[in-house]
């Protein structure tokens, strides 16, 4: 909740929390007037929980990582419920991206691309072991990225080989929470110079 | 055909074979100069009837505790007529590793050997196109899957 509106009147009315709802309160108060009520929010706060409750994952899957992924997404786990609604074959048309596996030098060019294709803002989840550091692969392997923060960067990560369905959620609804939260990497100012 | 039966025809027709004990199939090794020959019979004698490959691999013993140096070249074949399935193994000299390509016989084979050239470093005799599958250009030569392949740049030694 902001603390930037005034709550000295009675009739001002929170809104339910996020712990009420489950991450899906909308930000703001409620001025109460007679005969109803009118919301008072930021924008900002408005567009960032807009944006986080509408999340298309690219379907960007490179080992077993992908078929948990598609088990989140199919009906007993479901992650359209949470917003992330479809998943889409185009960068052009996708959010986020679920780094769902292991990284190879062949491939690296290839998320570099993807991620550029996408449109800002733009997020990342890397998945699993070979997404953080290469995993099972770190060691006595020539063909293997050490994880993919080498090549674009991570918004959360989420640990597993595989990471378990709920694993994901999880890493999902971290990934609302900070949209929610605050500033994205595109609406930060740039940084002062020499910091 | 049982493992029996295909061991007692395969003798008849390749008494130069020997032959491994144990396994769920049977396991054949065999001179790398008479590959070419056998595989012909193997692939178009009617009562054998071989017509898939379904399996090429190569595999390097160096660097193990057995103390061999040698490479071994393994066929996984397989008759969709009969069902029955074989596999042959032939030991390949490691500083100098030659066999005649199958590619003519099991059009898969053209694939499977480029990758083992790539990765290995076996030339295959005759190939039609032999040259790097999957890695990269600027590969020729380096065959990563080699037990001494070393890469400093992007390999973490454990």
């Amino acid at each position: 909740m902001s603390e930037n509106f005034s709550n000295n009147s009675e009739s001002v009315k929170v809104l339910p929390t996020g712990e009420d709802l489950g991450g899906a309160s909308f930000p703001g108060k409620i001025e109460e007037i007679p005969g109803g009520g009118i919301v008072l929010s930021k924008l900002d706060d408005i567009i960032n929980w807009a944006r986080s409750n509408s999340l298309w994952p690219l379907t960007f899957a490179t080992s077993c990582c992908g078929i948990e992924m598609m088990a989140v997404a199919s009906a007993k786990y479901d992650f359209s419920r949470f917003g992330f609604e479809v998943a889409r074959a185009t960068p052009r048309q996708a959010d986020v991206i679920i780094i769902a596996g292991t990284i190879v030098n062949k491939m690296g060019p290839v998320l570099k691309r993807l991620y550029d294709q996408m449109a800002d803002p733009k997020y990342v989840i890397a998945m699993g072991a070979c997404a953080i550091s290469g995993g099972p692969f770190f060691y006595n392997t020539y063909s293997v990225v050490k994880g993919a923060d080498h090549i674009i960067p991570v918004d959360v990560y989420v640990a597993g080989c595989p990471p378990r369905p709920e694993a994901l959620l999880h890493a999902l609804i971290t990934l609302q929470q900070k949209i929610k939260s605050g500033l994205t990497r595109e609406q930060m100012p740039p940084s002062p110079k020499g910091v | 055909m049982n493992v029996e039966e295909l061991k007692i025809q395969i003798s008849e027709l390749f008494p130069a074979a020997s032959y491994e004990e144990g396994g769920e199939w049977l396991n054949i090794n065999i001179e790398p100069n008479d590959w070419l020959a056998f595989a012909k019979q193997l692939r178009h004698d009617e009562s054998l009837f071989f017509d898939y490959l379904f399996c090429l691999t190569c595999i390097d013993w160096s660097q193990t505790p057995a103390g061999k140096t040698h490479l071994t070249m393994v066929y996984h074949l397989s008759s969709t007529k009969y069902r029955h399935n074989l596999v042959v193994k032939s030991k390949l000299d490691r500083n100098n590793p030659e066999i005649e390509t199958v590619s003519h016989i099991w059009r898969t084979a053209d694939f499977h050997e480029r990758e083992v050239y790539e990765m290995f470093g076996v030339n295959f005799l005759n190939h039609p196109d032999l040259r790097l599958l999957i890695l990269p250009d600027g590969w020729e030569g380096k065959n990563p899957m080699r037990k001494d392949f070393e890469d400093p740049v992007n390999m973490i030694k454990l």
